[in-house]
């Protein structure tokens, strides 16, 4: 079962894959949490797969193993615009099962794919026209009739395009989103949300259109958008001004008007030169019950019920020591990183990540927030992470570290939470770390 | 003044994100340069505020918010003095940095600051007033030489520092896609 995150819970090491190539761009479980999907800056989508348990390692769950590599999108160049479009994977989302093989969405700025995952362990043998190598025998010399029949092969796992939905996205692509009907998804950009038939790529809805008239009144981007897990009218979308606008469906073609819209007041303390960057949502995620939703900005994640716009009824901070440090953060660009959030499978947890290569969880009903860090010296089989904690103030504590000393280049901005069970998947800027929840 | 000199500094590292993200894979991100010109034109705010409550007023000052959310000053990240911002390539030395423009953009550009075809009100109107040295936290926009090229001096902006930074349209500067 699931558990919440009590003092004598301890996350512990499962696991390290390390992923030579291209910086991990997304990382998302499908529904059992059987298969992690990982996407990278080149494009590629490496899927791994959760061992069966073993008897007899009743406190280990089953490690994950490459089952699925594959190129996912290729760079392309847009002539008319002489703009290259990268391949890296923005997104990747799971469909539901609904038969033995797998499928994924993935996008990168301009265009989405449908993937098929399919295992193969069988083949036709015996042929009567074709030898075993596929050349073609002579008919003369056939003289009997036998019925080809299967024989098993190595397991083979093949990924192949079914879908490739384009040319709908001016801007770039930040989020796509499966509805909960298993027919139809959204994809959205910085200005317009579209919504799609699963089984239809040459026609799109354009449901959501926040582009000015004259681009030059433009004040704020559409930043994430998600529909919501159990209601397959409603989808949301967040604005780099900290806004998250609720739409239903059946209210009208064109959702520009919203239904509900959840914005909390500005701390007029907190003003400075870059208040408006650190208010942009970066990322918004339903809780699995559909009762609650999460953003992150910059500096803190917030948990909003959906019944109530006027404010979050949680906030988190997830490294409020970096306040004071704004200007150095634009200078450097890490103001501009976007930070992913998620929720555990009984939506107690919530997960982000930091700098340094940390991560943070807040266990909203015991209260209590906890620093991890993703690194090698953890990666000791089953050894439990230690707690780690910045100083903020002016004595830095033993075992401490100090703001300054933070590396800024180790950002986790990916993390996954197994549906079902205690099991994280944490990615650094290449490496990816399998951590669980140690059971006592 | 310290205000003064962080807008100043914040504005002349905004310009510079702002020239390297043209040449950026994937062509320019909407989110971020809306981000960059929403922190330019709180800069250019309080720069120009405070300019304005410089002159008549001697050292008088009154930002109209304030930069840093730091309680005590020892906690607050010292800057270091303003380095030479790294020179951005240019075509034309009278490129006026206030009014960055995205020539390179495709068909669908709805606002493109087009230099070839600006009207002769509009050049004429940057290339009067004092012939000052440009504002020095801007970047040093010298026509790279070919070999073998000399340089002849020209000022490098014709307008006051003050006078640029009031007509540094920030909306412009949201690129056109």
């Amino acid at each position: 079962g699931v558990h919440g995150l009590k003092t004598q819970h301890s996350i512990s090491f499962l696991q390290f894959l390390l992923l030579t190539a291209d910086i991990i761009s997304t990382v998302e479980f499908n529904q059992s949490g059987e298969l992690l999907a990982t996407g990278d800056k080149g494009g590629r989508v490496v899927i791994f797969q959760q061992e069966q348990e073993s008897k007899n390692k009743l406190q280990c769950r089953g490690e994950y193993n490459v089952y699925s590599t594959f190129q996912s999108h290729e760079p392309e160049f847009d002539y008319l615009k002489s703009l290259e479009i990268e391949e890296k994977i923005n997104k990747i989302r799971w469909l539901p099962q609904k038969n033995a093989a797998h499928f994924l969405l993935s996008t990168n700025d301009k265009t989405i794919k449908l993937w098929k995952i399919s295992e193969r362990d069988k083949r036709p043998e015996g042929y009567n026209l074709k030898e075993e190598d596929g050349r073609y025998r002579d008919p003369n010399t056939v003289t009997t009739l036998r019925v080809p029949v299967f024989r098993p092969m190595d397991l083979m796992v093949e990924a192949s395009p079914r879908r490739v939905f384009a040319n709908a996205h001016t801007y770039h692509i930040n989020s796509i989103s499966v509805n909960s009907d298993c027919e139809t998804y959204l994809s959205a950009d910085d200005l317009r949300v579209n919504l799609w038939h699963l089984e239809i790529t040459d026609r799109s809805f354009n449901i959501v259109d926040i582009k000015p008239a004259n681009m030059e009144d433009l004040t704020e981007v559409i930043t994430a958008a998600e529909f919501h897990p159990n209601q397959c009218n409603t989808f949301v979308y967040s604005s780099s001004k900290g806004t998250i606008r609720l739409c239903d469906m059946r209210a009208a073609a064109l959702c520009d008007s919203h239904a509900k819209l959840f914005e909390e007041p500005e701390d007029p303390n907190n003003r400075s030169f870059f208040s408006e960057i650190i208010s942009s949502i970066s990322d918004v995620k339903f809780s699995h019950s559909g009762r609650y939703m999460m953003t992150r900005d910059y500096l803190s994640v917030k948990i909003w019920d959906l019944n109530m716009e006027s404010r979050p009824v949680e906030t988190y901070q997830v490294h409020e020591y970096l306040r004071s440090k704004l200007c150095s953060l634009y200078e450097n660009d890490c103001i501009f990183d976007k930070f992913e959030c998620c929720w555990n499978g009984n939506d107690s947890v919530v997960m982000t990540g930091s700098y340094n290569n940390f991560f943070r969880m807040f266990d909203r009903g015991y209260q209590q927030d906890m620093t991890l860090e993703a690194s090698r010296e953890n990666s000791k089989l089953r050894s439990v992470l230690k707690p780690r904690k910045v100083s903020t103030g002016g004595k830095r504590k033993k075992d401490e570290i100090s703001v300054d000393s933070l590396d800024f280049n180790k950002k986790i901005l990916h993390t996954a939470w197994h549906p079902l069970d205690n099991i994280i998947a944490v990615a650094t800027t290449n490496n990816l770390y399998i951590f669980q929840d140690k059971l006592n | 003044m310290e205000v003064n000199i962080e807008a100043r500094r914040i504005l002349a590292v905004s310009i510079s994100k702002l020239y390297a993200s043209r040449t950026q894979r994937g062509g320019l991100r909407l989110h971020r340069s809306l981000l960059l010109s929403l922190v330019m034109r709180s800069a250019r705010d309080i720069y120009h505020s405070s300019r304005e409550s410089e002159g008549p007023n001697g050292a008088q000052s009154a930002p109209e918010e304030p930069m840093d959310t730091s309680s005590s000053p020892g906690e607050q990240t010292r800057l270091p003095e303003p380095q030479p911002e790294p020179q951005p390539v240019l075509n034309s030395t009278e490129t006026a940095p206030e009014e960055p423009d995205n020539t390179e953009d495709g068909c669908d550009s709805e606002i493109i600051e087009d230099k070839e075809n600006l009207s002769p009100a509009k050049q004429s109107r940057k290339r009067r007033g004092k012939a000052s040295a440009a504002p020095d936290f801007l970047p040093s926009k010298r026509a790279r030489l070919e070999p073998g090229e000399e340089r002849y001096e020209v000022p490098l902006c014709s307008c006051r520092a003050g006078e640029s930074l009031t007509t540094l349209s920030l909306n412009r500067v949201i690129p056109a896609f």
